[in-house]
């Protein structure tokens, strides 16, 4: 029968509802914290290596492929030969957060964290100095030192033993 | 004196409906968020409750706009008369046994079922005066759906009345020893489908149906104008279940409580099913809402009247 068919599914449906009552999918996000996935492409910045030195040489890989060319930089160099960034500047009025700079980065200094909420109120505000863009930690990278290199197995010696040599990380511990 | 005391009451009761039905706006959004996995307003105050305020200040002071080529008479009257059917109902619905402005009143049923009608022209009238296409559809619709379920929801009734042998509430409600959703359990349902229909309310919501028509019949509404035919529409679901309580439910009638919380738990219970159908079922065609109700439920509402008849006269033989 037809009929009591279609009042079944009438209950079915009405069950359905009923079950819902006291869930909620929403996230009352300025009171809860929200869970973002850990490669969330927030806003870019510029990290430093665990000894504290800046990570980026300016080499203007983030600047050269930068799709909406919001990153200028210029290079300076160090007493002891290492390049740094004189200045770096990001526009973020015209960023996409495509994340493009921080797959370009060999050093992995500038880096897409989970700062995704800011807005000012004039499109100058949005110019970001390198200032601003330096921060103290390592970010999503906490170990990585690019100068830091274990070198060659040799006959007399092996990876790690060399002068300036650190030992091996484990290759399957530093996966993202 | 006396005289003075009774406008004051009046004033009071009015005041007090206008406020469930300002309440019952605010209770629906929250009620439907949780239903569909959402949250509802939960800003402004404890539990969101301000924003019943928010709304009626919002409503109130916009502009009071007449458009150029509605006919002004009419377009003025429908809300108001939408708006005072719903309220004047109200005055035979009683809260307890002596708690009432006339619950005694021996056509209380018969005066409900007319005001009903009434506001049914207040719908057709506001549709067809706005001078708008789509406000010409909604109050077709609304006629259409009118005589479909008019005479289900009146037949319906009429099992009632045959059982308690009453037409005013009290009387209905005094000679319900066993709820009449046990005797009458046909009936109840014709009245419940019906009822939403009276309300034009989803499942039911032709007249107004946003997905299709803009808004209906109140597309050229707007203002305190529209907040009158929402006032109608949330004072006339209170009223349909208030009236599945008192007819159906057994009233006031219930252990410890006193009667008119009883009266008012069983009330709102019927209210959150109204919106519990909201949350669940779609809105069908019109051709299938007229189908239902002359096909469905006016040969079960005659079959229900001629049965309760037959069964009340075999009764008293007895």
């Amino acid at each position: 029968m037809s009929v009591w068919r279609n009042i079944s599914e009438l209950g079915a449906g009405l069950w359905t509802t009923l079950r819902q009552l006291g869930r909620t999918s929403t996230v009352s996000y300025p009171e809860e914290p929200l869970n973002l996935p850990p490669r969330w492409r927030g806003r870019p910045v510029l990290t430093r290596d665990p000894d504290g030195d800046e990570r980026c040489v300016a080499c203007q890989l983030c600047s050269a492929v930068c799709p909406t060319r919001c990153i200028e930089l210029q290079a300076g160099e160090r007493p002891d030969t290492r390049r740094y960034p004189l200045t770096f500047r990001i526009n973020f009025s015209r960023c996409i957060y495509c994340g493009l700079c921080e797959e370009a980065c060999p050093t992995l200094a500038i880096q897409l964290l989970d700062e995704f909420a800011f807005s000012k109120e004039h499109h100058a505000d949005f110019i970001y100095e390198k200032e601003a863009l330096l921060i103290d930690g390592t970010g999503k990278h906490p170990h990585y030192n690019f100068y830091r290199h274990s070198g060659v197995a040799l006959q007399d010696k092996d990876k790690g033993e060399g002068i300036n040599e650190k030992t091996p990380v484990n290759v399957r511990s530093n996966l993202p | 004196m006396r005289l003075f005391l009774m406008a004051l009451g009046m004033l009071f009761t009015t005041l007090v409906l206008l406020g469930v039905a300002g309440f019952l706006v605010f209770a629906e959004r929250r009620v439907l968020g949780f239903l569909q996995n959402r949250l509802g307003p939960n800003r402004l105050g404890p539990l969101g409750i301000g924003q019943a305020l928010a709304d009626a200040l919002k409503l109130m002071s916009k502009e009071n706009f007449v458009p150029d080529f509605a006919d002004p008479v009419l377009y003025r009257a429908a809300p108001v008369l939408v708006a005072f059917s719903a309220l004047a109902s109200f005055a035979v619905v009683p809260l307890d046994h002596h708690f009432s402005w006339a619950g005694n009143w021996n056509i209380g049923l018969l005066f409900i079922l007319a005001m009903s009608s009434l506001n049914a022209y207040g719908v057709f009238l506001g549709g067809w005066a706005s001078g708008n296409k789509f406000s010409l559809l909604g109050a077709v619709r609304a006629v259409a759906q009118l005589v479909s379920y008019e005479l289900p929801m009146g037949l319906a009734l009429l099992g009632v009345v045959l059982l308690s042998g009453s037409l005013s509430l009290n009387g209905i409600v005094a000679a319900q020893n066993l709820p009449y959703i046990v005797l009458q359990p046909l009936g109840f349902v014709i009245f419940l489908i019906a009822g939403v229909a009276e309300t034009h309310r989803l499942p039911f919501d032709l007249p107004e149906a946003e997905s299709e028509l803009v808004a209906g019949f109140n597309t050229e509404y707007g203002g305190m104008r529209f907040g009158y035919f929402f006032l109608g529409e949330y004072l006339g679901l209170t009223l349909i279940a208030v009236l599945t309580a008192l007819l159906y439910l057994g009233g006031w009638h219930g252990p410890w409580l006193p009667g008119w919380i009883w009266l008012l738990i069983k009330t709102a219970a019927v209210i959150f099913v109204f919106f519990w159908l909201r949350a669940t079922l779609p809105r069908p065609r019109y051709d299938q809402l007229m189908a239902l109700g002359w096909k469905v439920l006016l040969p079960l509402a005659l079959f229900n009247v001629l049965a309760t008849a037959l069964a009340a006269a075999l009764w008293r033989l007895a």
